[in-house]
């Protein structure tokens, strides 16, 4: 997988302020992960669920700092009560989920949580943008910092298998 | 079982329960806190959220929870990274940290100097119909957050641990946790506003000076 467009968006949420990154390990965030451990700036939470990011986030507006969960799109139906928080709150809130189950996917086992990510996202209110080639990657995560941390949005980046690649099988 | 005629909490949700914890919720909670100074606090949902309104009052630097019930450690955990030299004091009950007891592992390797976790354990689900928890039946969460990794971890039963454990949750230079093991009860609600977004930006105008 390309290292290039991984680093403009690395580029682009610190430019944004972003200070917290919370993940889980994931193959797609490789290179995001990476980055913000070796980076003295910031704080970068390795989760054992997906569902603490969504806490953590909250607590990282309520204390003036940003921060942006990286996660699977299994890990986002980890989050739905959670996500309550987000809206009651009305808190900004930002995650980039690489999607699995997806274009070209090869384990059916990823197939429901993936075809089911966006529309469970929007039921929970959070706005999804997606990026499927790399082209997109500079404009698509710059709206999504805007809107969430200026219009105190959720905000969710699908990044696509089409950009990510399927894994092989 | 509890005879009904002595039952210290006859007529209430309570009715016939029992823990293997004798303090006072109210009075503990408060004692720690009042140890703390100048700190900033997540109270969990239900009990626990009455615990602190009761010892701080309505105060602008608490934020507490109406629902979203497993997210108050890992909302503590965010606001002590981004507030280092605050001190950060989430206060939970032994039910909503069953549902995230990897938040505790997760706490311990983030390990913020700044962050500790009070969890008030009655060994009962108070908010909802007070069926037994799993910490009345053999868990021990103090043993989970030392598993996790915490290194200043204390199990208070006597009020005489009170003073050693809020110190530790002053001074520790990593998180710290400590367990209260309290006798259940169904103390009186303390009202407070429902909006947690009006108590967002209350929060923030009080520590940032802006919403």
């Amino acid at each position: 997988m390309s290292t290039e467009w991984p680093e403009e968006i690395y580029g682009l949420l610190r430019e944004g302020g972003v200070d917290q990154f919370a993940y889980v390990p994931d193959a797609g965030h490789d290179h995001l992960i990476k980055r913000s451990i070796a980076d003295p700036e910031v704080h970068s939470i390795a989760l054992t669920t997906e569902e603490e990011g969504v806490g953590m986030l909250a607590g990282a507006h309520l204390g003036g700092g940003r921060g942006v969960l990286l996660m699977q799109s299994s890990g986002v139906g980890n989050c739905i009560n959670l996500l309550s928080l987000t809206r009651a709150g009305r808190f900004p809130f930002l995650t980039l989920v690489s999607m699995r189950g997806d274009f070209g996917e090869g384990n059916p086992w990823q197939i429901p949580m993936g075809q089911s990510t966006q529309p469970v996202l929007e039921a929970c209110d959070v706005t999804c943008l997606r990026i499927d080639s790399p082209s997109e990657v500079g404009s698509t995560i710059s709206a999504a910092l805007t809107m969430a941390f200026q219009n105190e949005m959720p905000i969710a980046v699908l990044l696509g298998q089409r950009l990510l690649g399927a894994k092989k099988f | 079982m509890t005879d009904p005629n002595t039952d210290p909490n006859k007529g209430t949700r309570a009715e016939g329960r029992t823990a293997t914890g004798h303090l006072d919720r109210r009075v503990a909670v408060k004692t720690l806190l009042d140890m703390q100074g100048d700190v900033l606090i997540v109270a969990g949902l239900a009990g626990a959220k009455g615990d602190v309104v009761a010892a701080v009052g309505d105060d602008p630097r608490v934020f507490g929870f109406g629902g979203a019930m497993g997210a108050a450690a890992s909302m503590g955990l965010g606001l002590a990274l981004a507030q280092p030299n605050k001190r950060v004091i989430v206060v939970t009950g032994d039910g909503e940290l069953l549902m995230n007891v990897g938040t505790l592992a997760t706490i311990a390797v983030a390990n913020p100097s700044n962050l500790g976790i009070i969890c008030v354990d009655n060994e009962h689900y108070g908010e909802t119909g007070f069926q037994r928890s799993h910490t009345g039946l053999g868990t021990d969460l103090a043993v989970m957050a030392q598993g996790g990794g915490i290194g200043a971890v204390r199990t208070v039963r006597e009020t005489a641990e009170l003073e050693d454990a809020g110190e530790m949750l002053r001074n520790s230079n990593g998180a710290a946790f400590v367990l209260l093991k309290v006798a259940v009860n169904e103390p009186p609600k303390m009202r407070t506003v429902w909006d947690a977004s009006w108590h967002k930006n209350r929060f923030r105008e009080a520590l940032l000076g802006h919403p």
